[in-house]
């Protein structure tokens, strides 16, 4: 009997395509696997309790990393988070169509900005006049990348509220601003939330922004006007080290980013999933 | 009826305020120009346009030529990116038409997740489990394939290839979610028509899938283009940081981020510095080219 030629093409094409997946799937697991199962291995209490050895000894932790990591991300919030939702409010609820349409296309442009330009622009802007690396120029270059997340994810939350509802604040005679305050906003609340969590997970782990800023320390510090360590940058001095002891801490660090990173992602999408709204 | 002043301000106040926020983004953006633009300058004073040309980066003395870098840039995305457009499509086709439902959307859903893991993490595995591979793989090319033009060179592991198959792993998850997302919009009706029209799936694939997403794959990649162009922390991990322009695929080199992020604390001198900078700007204007092109695909497809 003879096998039709559609039917081998078929089958074949089938099977490449299974064959192209799995080569695509296959180093996305490993890439988890191999960090997961080196950094579990070496995670220890130390890691985060305690601030890096001395090259040489053992044990040591990213305790400074951490705290460090939570200070830049926390200065970026400060930079970000209102010019944000501010940018967002006035994609989707202020007037003038050539302002929006301006306003889109730099959000679209600063999105796309390689991260190490803006480490480049934040050295030029606040490193340069201060004469010192510190940790609020880190925060306002990572504030800067969080801005185009921030302002997308905003006007998309707000764009997707039913316009009966602000009909209904209008006719009720609340002036705008309360209409887009306390009513569109308080509606969206929660999708506005998550996407600020997305742009933190998003910049928690840049690293190339943060070479030239906040350049990292040995050290616990809590100055934000000083040089700071940060967790992803202690990844990279360490993985790039010739030390298996640092190799090891790197590996643990990496680990515990990974973690952070992927809750913070599952927790938003779990948000956004149960929104009434979004589902329309 | 009259409005009281309240709200008049009110409503003042808060235009006020989102048209700042609105002006402040785009200062941001024509600053980040600006200043890139102005630190620049005494390199593009010194070197003209043969720093885009010139093949020598000798900050010892003074002279530096962006060449081997914006090859090495171009070289490394553009060659990731060819290669992430098959993985990227079959995979997309994978989850909506090949695999069982639950298979595809655990699938789905871990490709949103692996494009949240930061590039150092990628750059981890790239040193550690991934270039001794690539060693191992030089070992035997040049053992049995040295005939073979561009596979050759010393064995370091680090280098263009390294660069190129960690790029491919890291732009994928985001390749795929996009093309995905283009595929979700074909209409049922026509896949439903080749079908009861007796066509096979790889048919239905070829003559409706494909054609209907073809502008949106396209501007997918272009866009993840636009990233891997920009990436740093994992390329720079594993791309053996050369200054000299690479002769073969495996060779060390460097890219124009690359670059940067290995010898910008340790510049000296005004010259060096604005030699760097004067990169971040050749770097921002080819992301910027490439982004738009691919966001113009996009837009376009939208559309219809």
């Amino acid at each position: 009997m003879k096998i039709p030629f559609h039917k081998i093409t078929d089958t074949s094409a089938t099977l490449i395509i299974w064959l192209l997946t799995l080569v695509a799937v296959t180093p996305l697991v490993l890439v988890i696997g191999y960090v997961a199962v080196n950094g579990f291995r070496h995670l220890s209490f130390d890691l985060l309790t305690r601030s890096p050895a001395p090259v040489g000894e053992t044990g040591g932790g990213v305790l400074n990393g951490i705290v460090g990591s939570v200070i830049i991300l926390f200065t970026a919030g400060l930079a970000g988070i209102p010019l944000g939702i501010l940018g967002g409010l006035y994609l989707s609820e202020g007037s003038g169509g050539r302002g929006r349409h301006l306003v889109r296309l730099c959000i679209e442009i600063l999105q796309g900005v390689p991260s190490i330009v803006i480490g480049i622009v934040a050295y030029i802007l606040l490193v340069v006049p201060m004469k010192r690396f510190s940790a609020i120029a880190g925060g306002i270059a990572l504030g800067i990348m969080m801005l185009p997340v921030i302002v997308i994810s905003t006007e998309e939350v707000l764009r997707l509220i039913p316009s009966e509802l602000r009909e209904a604040g209008i006719a009720l005679g609340m002036p705008r601003w309360r209409v887009s305050l306390l009513v569109v906003m308080r509606t969206g609340m929660g999708g506005v939330f998550s996407g600020v969590l997305i742009s933190f997970s998003r910049v928690a782990g840049e690293t190339a922004p943060l070479l030239f800023t906040a350049l990292g320390s040995q050290f616990l510090s809590f100055r934000p006007d000083r040089p700071m360590a940060a967790l992803p940058l202690q990844i990279f001095n360490y993985a790039i080290s010739p030390y298996p002891e640092w190799h090891a801490v790197g590996f643990a660090a990496s680990f515990l980013l990974l973690i952070v990173i992927l809750a913070v992602n599952i927790a938003t999408r779990t948000i956004l999933a149960r929104m009434s709204f979004s589902r329309r | 009826m009259k409005k009281s002043p309240l709200k008049i301000n009110g409503d003042f106040f808060f235009g006020g305020a989102l048209g700042a926020a609105a002006l402040a983004i785009v200062c941001i953006l024509v600053l980040i120009f600006v200043l890139l633009f102005y630190k620049s300058l005494p390199a593009m004073k010194h070197f003209g346009p043969g720093f885009v040309t010139g093949t020598q980066w000798d900050p010892v003395n003074d002279e530096f030529g962006a060449f081997p870098f914006i090859v090495g840039t171009l070289v490394t995305s553009f060659a990731a990116i060819l290669l992430t457009i098959p993985l990227s499509v079959a995979t997309s086709l994978f989850i909506r038409e090949y695999a069982p439902p639950v298979v595809g959307g655990v699938i789905s859903h871990m490709v949103d997740l692996l494009a949240a893991i930061p590039s150092v993490i990628y750059g981890m595995w790239g040193i550690f489990a991934m270039v001794p591979v690539v060693r191992l793989v030089q070992i035997f090319l040049n053992k049995h394939a040295s005939f073979v033009p561009f596979l050759s060179g010393a064995p370091y592991g680090v280098g263009l290839m390294a660069a190129i198959i960690i790029l491919v792993i890291m732009t994928l998850p985001y390749s795929i979610s996009i093309t995905r997302d283009v595929m979700n919009q074909v209409p049922l009706h026509l896949k439903e028509g080749a079908y009861a029209l007796g066509a096979t799936r790889w048919t239905m694939v070829r003559k409706i899938i494909i054609p209907y997403c073809r502008n949106g794959i396209m501007g997918g990649t272009t866009l993840a283009l636009g990233r891997a162009l920009g990436e740093t922390m994992a390329v720079t991990m594993v791309i053996g940081n050369s200054t000299r322009l690479p002769r073969t695929l495996f060779d060390p080199a460097n890219t124009i981020a690359s670059i940067i992020a290995n010898q910008f604390n340790e510049a000296s001198g005004t010259l060096f510095v604005s030699a760097l900078i004067n990169l971040a700007l050749i770097l921002f204007l080819i992301s910027f080219v490439i982004n738009t092109i691919g966001r113009i695909i996009i837009h376009k497809v939208r559309l219809h």
